[in-house]
């Protein structure tokens, strides 16, 4: 238990001055790498945990795609972090706010699982014995069975804002030329040779 | 302390000394693939390749890595130095970490563990990371619309390899990847009443998926005729315009473990692994590893042949590929296989 102790200090200590590094690093670019620090070790406590579906998850989803966009965004565009750090004393009020409200709902929640043991049991799926079932047949019986039409309609809500983002950029230039692959497959096989006189073209 | 001994020093030093062991294994084939891939490539142009350094230029590849070694590394004045130096530590670590979840015969893997499938996604999801860090550190421009490109392209043939890996594990049941070949042990040949054979294994029942897999695998690991990350008649040499010696090896050197990686991942999921081709006597007194490597083996030839046929793609027949074409083709191949498993009965 030394080793699992120490190692859960590790991971955690890095997540969370990777996590301080974010918002402290004067470099955006810098700024995303360091998320993708703590997106790590994030997925190693997971790990520890036993859960490396999810774990698997967080790299794959999060570090192998939306934060590659986050730095693909960041690295093309011009922002100036220095000065958007100006009004930072006007919204430190508000961002603090939300940072105290987030912080007395997880305590709520875990609170109640430490003093009321008897509340876990209330869910609507109880947790399922670990040695029968691998974690990640237990999410997927959680997700596409109990849960399935909560499931479809996320998956909804995300079509639709995907359908959005489309017709929001969408946008059919009449005078430029495209590579039609149908048209060209659909031509007939026979190759066809003109005689051009030089000067004169087709 | 008997605890101690007993339940972390002794597994831990086994890891180790086989985490080494693969390593060195590793790393002296992945030398000689080298060579075999520029022979190949010189073959089919009808040059000799590589022919000076030991028999046959058997040597080429360790002398090349003398030469690497001994240069001078050049880091350009402009350049955001820790990343620069970071991002070719990134591909080498992460195309070698891959390796550990790889089952080379019936228990011959160093991670066993349970989501072996998805790890390998994940690494190799990460290993655009190199680039994209190496193209930005240069502070060149060349590198810098290189690892732009790269980020694009490995985001959308990632998306049709996960539904490639999808299919593939319906069949299987199981995101362990020793699961995966163990379920090729029976498939279409016995189910017709024959003795195991390669004709159980995944690649006749899932044929266009393999072949999307195969394709996607040569986009996802920058390979001609998707190179366009690297392309030297637009890009100069891509991302890696501005490293040179040691720094450049370990981009080649990861290239490579990668390349290799997923050859040994397409044996995995498509050609049975270490499975004989045929399951009796003759076959079955060679060792499961040799089955392995001559598969991996056969993978990486049609990656060399693909290499020497095929001209480079263009940028948007390249991004229209992968959308337009595998996306719909692998999306609608798990709904297939998912019908056909769940009508017939033969859902694990």
């Amino acid at each position: 238990m030394i080793l699992h102790t120490l190692f859960f200090y590790l991971f955690s200590a890095i997540t969370i001055a990777s996590g301080l590094m974010v918002i402290g690093s004067r470099n955006p670019v810098l700024s995303v790498l360091f998320l993708i620090l703590a997106f790590f070790n994030a997925a190693a406590l997971f790990v520890m945990l036993g859960a490396e579906f999810l774990a698997m998850l967080l790299v794959v989803v999060y570090v192998g795609a939306v934060a590659v966009l986050f730095l693909f965004v960041v690295m093309m565009l011009d922002v100036d972090f220095v000065e958007l750090r100006q009004g930072f004393q006007q919204y430190l009020p508000v961002g603090g706010l939300i940072g105290v409200v987030l912080l007395a709902e997880l305590l709520i929640v875990l609170s109640g699982w430490v003093f009321a043991p008897e509340a876990v049991k209330g869910v609507a799926a109880p947790i399922p014995d670990v040695a029968q079932v691998s974690n990640t047949a237990a999410i997927g019986q959680l997700l596409y069975t109990h849960y399935f039409f909560f499931f479809q309609a996320a998956g909804f809500v995300l079509l639709v804002a995907m359908i959005g983002a489309i017709v929001l950029t969408l946008r059919h230039k009449p005078n430029v030329k495209r590579q039609v692959i149908a048209d060209q497959v659909a031509r007939s096989q026979k190759v066809e040779l003109h005689a051009v006189k030089p000067g004169q073209g087709v | 302390m008997n605890g101690f001994v007993d339940g972390y020093l002794i597994p831990g030093v086994i890891i180790i000394a086989q985490s080494l062991l693969l390593l060195v294994l590793l790393l002296v084939s992945i030398a000689f693939i080298l060579l075999a891939d520029r022979k190949i490539w010189a073959a089919v142009q009808l040059r000799r390749g590589p022919n000076v350094v030991g028999a046959f230029g058997l040597l080429q590849s360790f002398a090349d890595l003398l030469k690497f070694v001994l240069k001078e590394p050049v880091i350009p004045s402009g350049a955001n130095k820790g990343i620069f130096l970071l991002a070719p530590l990134v591909t080498v670590t992460l195309a070698l970490a891959g390796w550990a979840v790889i089952p080379f015969n019936a228990g011959w893997v160093v991670a066993n563990i349970n989501v072996g499938i998805l790890y390998l996604l994940a690494i190799s999801s990460l290993g655009v990371y190199g680039i994209i860090m190496g193209g930005w550190a240069s502070n060149s421009k060349y590198p810098f619309l290189s690892s732009l490109r790269a980020a694009a392209q490995m985001v959308s043939y990632e998306v049709s390899i996960g539904f490639v890996l999808v299919g593939v594990l319906l069949c299987v049941g199981s995101l362990n990847i020793s699961d995966v070949v163990i379920a090729q042990e029976h498939g279409l040949g016995t189910k017709l009443g024959l003795p195991g054979s390669f004709l159980d294994w995944h690649f006749i029942p899932l044929l266009p998926l393999f072949v999307i897999f195969f394709i996607s695998a040569l986009a996802e690991t920058n390979r001609p005729p998707f190179d366009l990350v690297e392309a030297e008649s637009e890009l100069v040499a891509g991302f890696m315009s501005e490293y040179g010696s040691t720094p450049y090896m370990m981009f080649m050197l990861g290239e490579y473990a990668s390349i290799c990686l997923m050859c040994a991942m397409t044996t995995i999921l498509f050609l049975g692994g270490w499975l004989p081709p045929f399951n009796f006597a003759p076959f079955t007194w060679v060792p499961g590893i040799v089955w392995f490597v001559l598969k991996a083996l056969l993978v990486f030839f049609m990656f060399a042949m693909v290499k020497a046929f095929v001209p480079r793609y263009r940028y948007d027949q390249l991004m229209r590929l992968g959308w337009k074409i595998f996306l719909p083709i692998s999306l609608g191949m798990v709904v297939v296989v998912a019908a056909v498993l769940k009508i017939m009965g033969w859902a694990p």
